[in-house]
C-alpha cells in the first residue's frame, strides 16, 4: 500500500476547502417555486376546462424536455427515439386500465413500468452504438415498436384505441385528476433531475458527457450510470405518454409514436438551454407561447419554429439560460458544488450556505 | 530515482499479450514485469503501441490473447472502473480533464471508486501548489500544464498503487515538465509504482529504473537505463 509523500501530510499549510450547495437566493427561489406550484395546483377549481387541458399539454412537454435534457444534456445520450416510450406509456394506460381493470390514475404509473420493461433489454444493444449511430439506433427502435404495435389487432392496429376506463370517469374527476397528474409529472421530473444531479451519479454523468474514457479511468461505471438515466427517462416518458392518453382519451400509433415528440423536446432544450434544469423550463414556456400564437398558420408555424431554432443555435448556442448564466453567473437550481476556498475567521459571519465538509465531498 | 531490487514484490506482469483493433494488430506477444516502487518507462516513436499498452493495463482495451496480472491476480476480465478500485489509475494521453467541471469537481470525481487511502484534495494541492488558487475554475480554462497537474491529481485521488502516465510532457513548457518529473520522483519515493509512456527519452531516462523501447507493437529493447548505450536505444527506437 502506498503512502502519501511527506509534503502532502502537512495539511496545515493549505487552505481549508469547504463546499456550498445552496444560498439565500436558492432558498428564495424554492419558496417562490412552492408558491407557484400551489397556485398551479388550484387551476382546475377555478379555470375553464380548456385551460386545464392546455396546461396538461404544457406540463407533459416540460417533463418530456426535462427527460430529454437529462439524457442528452447530462449523459450524452442524444436519443431521437423517446417517442417509443411515450407511445408505450399511452398503450400501457389502455392495457392496464381497460384490459387489466386498474384505475386509470394508478395505471398511469404502471404504464411507465411497461416502457421501462422495454427500455431495459434495449439498453445493452443500443449502448454499443456511439454518437450519431446511437441517435439513429434509438429512432430505429422507436419505429420497430410503432410497427409492431400498429400490426397487433388487439391494440386496434393503425386505428388505435379509445381509453374507455378513463372516458367512463365523471368529467370533473377526469379533468382534475389528469391535470394534477400532469402537474405532478412536470414538478416530479424537475425534482428528479435536481436531486439526481446533486448526487454522486449526477457528477459522474457530467464526467461521462465530457469524456467517457476519462470517466472510466476515474472509476466511474459508465454503463451502469447510463443505464440508470436511460431507465429513469424511459419510465418518466412512459408516464408522460399515459397522461397524454388520459388527456386525449384516444390513442393512435401514428400520433403516439410520432417523432414530433422528440422534436418538440429537442426544440425546447435547444432554445432554453442544454445541460441545465432552467433551460427546459424557459424553453417550454417559449415553445408553448409560440404554439399558442402561431399554430393557426399551419405549415408556416413549423417554418417559424425552425427559424427560431436556427437563430438560437447561432446566436446563443447554449440556449437562453446558457446565455443568462454566463452573463450574470446565476443559477436557480444549485446542482454544482460551489467551493469556498478558505474558512472564514471565527469572528466573521459566514455566507449562509448549506455546507459539506470536504471529507464528505471527496468521497462523493 | 529509486534503485531496483530483485526482492521487491511484482505489482504488474504482462504475459504474451496480443491486442488488435479490428484486423490491425497493435501489440505482439508483449511480456514484462513491474516491481513495487519502480518507475518503468516505455519509449518509442508514434504508433509503436505504447498508449495501447497503457489502455490495455487500465482495462480500456481487451487483449485478444495473453494475460495481465496485477499483484499476481489476472485482471483481464475486469472493466476499467473496477481496475481503478484495485489501485490502477491512468492519466490518459491529452490529459482528458472534464472541461465543464471545476478543478475541484474534477478531483472529487477521481475519488469516485471509493478506494481508501491518504490522498485527498489537500494533499493533491500540496503536491501541485499551482492547483490551489484554481479550485473554482472550470477545467477548460486551464493551461496545458495546469491540466496535466489536474489529470495526475485526479488519478491520485483514486489512491492508486500503480500510476499509468501517458505522454505527460507532451506539449508542455520545460518548467512544467520539470515540476511534473519532480512530482513523479516524490510519488515513487512514497511507495507508488509508475509506468510512464514518453517520447521525450532524455527526460524519462533521468527518472526511470527500467526502460523498454516499443517498435511496431513489440518490445525491441529492455533494460536498466545505466546498462543501455545511447546507440542501442537509438537503434531500438528507430528500428535500425
Amino acid at each position: 500500500m502506498s503512502t502519501v509523500p511527506d509534503i502532502a501530510k502537512d495539511a496545515s499549510t493549505v487552505p481549508a476547502f469547504r463546499v456550498a450547495r445552496s444560498t439565500r437566493v436558492h432558498r428564495f427561489v424554492l419558496v417562490v417555486s412552492v408558491a407557484i406550484v400551489v397556485a398551479l395546483a388550484s387551476v382546475p377549481w377555478w379555470a375553464e376546462v380548456s385551460v386545464a387541458r392546455t396546461m396538461v399539454t404544457f406540463f407533459t412537454l416540460l417533463a418530456l424536455a426535462q427527460m430529454w435534457n437529462l439524457l442528452a444534456g447530462y449523459a450524452g445520450l442524444v436519443s431521437i427515439g423517446q417517442q417509443a416510450y411515450i407511445g408505450l406509456g399511452a398503450y400501457g394506460l389502455w392495457l392496464i386500465g381497460d384490459v387489466l381493470g386498474l384505475h386509470p390514475f394508478i395505471a398511469v404509473f404502471a404504464a411507465g413500468l411497461l416502457a421501462l420493461a422495454v427500455a431495459l433489454p434495449v439498453a445493452p444493444l443500443i449502448f454499443r452504438l456511439r454518437g450519431g449511430y446511437f441517435s439513429i439506433g434509438t429512432w430505429v427502435i422507436a419505429e420497430i415498436v410503432r410497427l409492431v404495435v400498429s400490426n397487433i389487432q388487439a391494440t386496434g392496429g393503425g386505428s388505435g384505441k379509445t381509453v374507455l376506463s378513463a372516458a367512463r370517469l365523471p368529467i370533473d374527476t377526469r379533468i382534475t385528476g389528469t391535470y394534477l397528474l400532469a402537474l405532478f409529472v412536470a414538478v416530479g421530473s424537475i425534482l428528479l433531475v435536481y436531486f439526481l444531479l446533486r448526487s454522486r451519479t449526477g457528477l459522474a454523468l457530467t464526467a461521462i458527457r465530457d469524456n467517457d474514457i476519462a470517466a472510466q479511468s476515474s472509476g466511474v461505471n459508465v454503463f451502469r450510470s447510463k443505464l440508470f438515466v436511460w431507465a429513469v427517462a424511459a419510465f418518466v416518458c412512459g408516464v408522460i405518454g399515459a397522461v397524454v392518453a388520459l388527456n386525449l382519451l384516444r390513442i393512435q400509433p401514428a400520433a403516439a409514436f410520432s417523432i414530433n415528440w422528440t422534436a418538440y423536446a429537442l426544440f425546447i432544450v435547444v432554445i432554453g438551454g442544454f445541460g441545465t434544469i432552467e433551460g427546459p423550463l424557459i424553453g417550454a414556456v417559449i415553445y408553448f407561447a409560440l404554439l399558442q400564437s402561431l399554430s393557426q398558420y399551419g405549415t408556416l408555424y413549423m417554418l417559424l419554429l425552425g427559424i427560431v431554432a436556427v437563430i438560437m443555435a447561432t446566436v446563443a448556442p447554449k440556449g437562453i439560460w446558457g446565455f443568462v448564466e454566463k452573463r450574470w453567473n446565476v443559477r436557480l437550481f444549485p446542482v454544482s458544488r460551489r467551493l469556498l476556498i478558505e474558512a472564514p475567521p471565527p469572528d466573521e459571519e459566514p455566507e449562509p450556505a448549506e455546507e459539506t465538509d470536504v471529507s464528505v465531498a471527496t468521497s462523493v | 530515482m529509486s534503485g531496483g531490487s530483485s526482492e521487491r514484490a511484482v505489482v504488474l506482469e504482462l504475459k504474451d499479450v496480443d491486442v488488435f483493433y479490428g484486423d490491425f494488430q497493435a501489440l505482439f506477444n508483449v511480456s514484462f514485469r513491474v516491481e513495487e516502487g519502480m518507475t518503468f518507462a516505455f519509449i518509442g516513436a508514434n504508433g509503436g503501441g505504447k498508449s495501447t499498452l497503457l489502455r490495455t493495463i487500465a482495462g480500456l482495451q481487451r487483449p485478444a490473447s495473453g494475460q495481465v496480472l496485477f499483484r499476481g491476480e489476472p485482471v483481464d476480465a475486469l472493466a476499467a472502473h473496477k481496475r481503478v478500485g484495485l489501485g490502477i489509475a491512468l492519466v490518459p494521453e491529452g490529459r482528458r480533464v472534464f472541461p465543464s467541471l471545476t478543478v475541484y469537481e474534477n478531483l472529487i470525481i477521481g475519488a469516485y471508486g471509493g478506494r481508501k487511502g491518504d490522498w485527498n484534495i489537500e494533499s493533491v494541492a500540496e503536491l501541485f501548489p499551482l492547483l490551489k488558487p484554481l479550485m473554482k475554475r472550470q477545467a477548460s480554462s486551464l493551461s496545458g500544464g495546469e491540466q496535466q497537474a489536474l489529470a495526475i491529481g485526479r488519478a491520485l485521488m483514486s489512491n492508486p498503487e500503480l500510476l499509468l502516465l501517458d505522454e505527460v510532457s507532451l506539449g508542455l513548457a520545460p518548467v512544467v515538465i520539470k515540476r511534473i518529473y519532480e512530482a513523479m520522483v516524490q510519488l515513487v519515493g512514497s511507495g507508488h509504482t509508475i509506468l510512464v509512456v514518453e517520447q521525450d527519452v532524455g527526460h524519462v531516462l533521468t527518472v526511470a529504473d527500467r526502460v523498454a523501447c516499443f517498435l511496431e507493437g513489440r518490445i525491441s529493447l529492455e533494460g536498466k537505463p545505466g546498462d543501455l548505450t545511447s546507440e542501442a536505444i537509438t537503434a531500438a527506437y528507430f528500428g535500425m
